[in-house]
């Protein structure tokens, strides 16, 4: 079946080097618009990574094992304070964009600088609070409820570090480079990357932490 | 994402001019979805930490809804989505995706459920002396 796409695919483009009319020119531009569609569907695919990982949760989430229950271990403020850290770094990024869309390099950097620091304390909580977990006994090996949870959560803190290290690699570029074509294309990739991260917080925060600390 | 005053612009296949092609919302855009978002946050934890309502399920049917309303906002303020943008297909990907992720959960959810209401009638007392 891929196999099967791909030469389709070579087929056409060797056809259009073959009549290189107006469709060429407008091949040009092509790419950015398709970047963003792929950059969707990828984002896609991963929420069903997600999907996975929540149906996992969902299932495992009360096979405590006899140890530690949510109730016992989360703690709703610091909850709290993390979802702030990540809701303040969305609406940085989108001061981000804004800048950009005027060409404003050092603005852009300067917001994204924002946004990289608020993830970052996103992610140093987050760190501290599994420390915090570990240190109590309630390790990824204590109870399936535990492992489900460690997975879930460490997977969603392991995109937020990468969408970390993708920011500063674009203010590097930015810098480099200033707000070229290329670099605006990376640049809402990474906006569409942090915003969906934050909606798969509101599933884990709702779902993971509230509903557990509720039951 | 294309806004959706360009999508036309994809449809006659000569979009995709940078910023022009993928407008990002405008100021407003971004503050009111940031304040319906903190509006949304603060309610679940609000009636979760007060113990605002006695019935437990009530309250996780409450903040299961509101989760479900701010994950729309964040798609319409912050993800810019629209069923026009790119003509159509990032929101066919994105029925296409809702629809799998449905599946999964509530199956899932259901068979895991008939599972262990069903077949594993052992006591936690039986499970201790179970080989």
């Amino acid at each position: 079946m891929a196999t099967h796409a791909t030469h389709t695919l070579v087929g056409e483009r060797m056809s259009d080097a073959d009549a290189p009319n107006f469709l060429d020119l407008e091949g040009e531009h092509h790419p950015e618009g398709s970047t963003m569609l792929g950059f969707w569907i990828y984002l896609m695919s991963d929420c069903l990574i997600f999907a996975v990982l929540f149906a996992t949760y969902a299932v495992l989430g009360r096979s405590y094992a006899a140890g530690p229950s949510p109730k016992d271990l989360f703690d709703l403020p610091i909850v709290a304070v993390n979802t702030s850290m990540l809701l303040f770094s969305s609406i940085t990024y989108g001061f981000a964009m804004l800048a950009m869309e005027k060409d404003d390099l050092s603005k852009t950097q300067l917001w994204l600088a924002v946004t990289g620091l608020f993830g970052a304390a996103f992610v140093g909580l987050e760190l501290w609070e599994f420390s915090h977990l570990i240190h109590e006994g309630a390790t990824p090996q204590r109870s399936g409820f535990l492992s489900a949870f460690f997975t879930l959560v460490g997977t969603h803190g392991l995109h937020v570090t990468f969408g970390l290290i993708w920011l500063v690699t674009l203010m590097v570029q930015t810098r480099w480079k200033g707000l070229i074509p290329e670099n605006k294309r990376r640049l809402m990739c990474l906006s569409m990357f942090w915003h969906f991260l934050d909606v798969i917080w509101i599933g884990v925060f709702t779902f993971v932490y509230l509903m557990g600390v509720l039951q | 994402m294309s806004g959706a005053a360009h999508a036309d612009d994809h449809a006659h296949g000569h979009g995709g001019h940078g910023q022009d092609a993928h407008g990002h919302g405008s100021f407003k855009d971004y503050v009111t979805g940031f304040v319906l978002s903190v509006i949304l946050t603060a309610i679940p934890f609000w009636l979760v930490m007060g113990n605002v309502i006695e019935d437990k399920v009530v309250t996780g049917v409450v903040i299961l809804a509101l989760a479900v309303v701010q994950i729309v906002v964040h798609m319409i303020y912050f993800l810019h989505m629209n069923t026009k943008s790119e003509g159509g297909w990032t929101f066919l990907a994105l029925i296409f995706t809702i629809t799998l992720v449905v599946i999964t959960l509530c199956g899932s959810i259901w068979v895991m459920h008939h599972l262990n209401t069903n077949m594993m009638p052992i006591s936690a007392e039986e499970m201790r002396h179970a080989p």
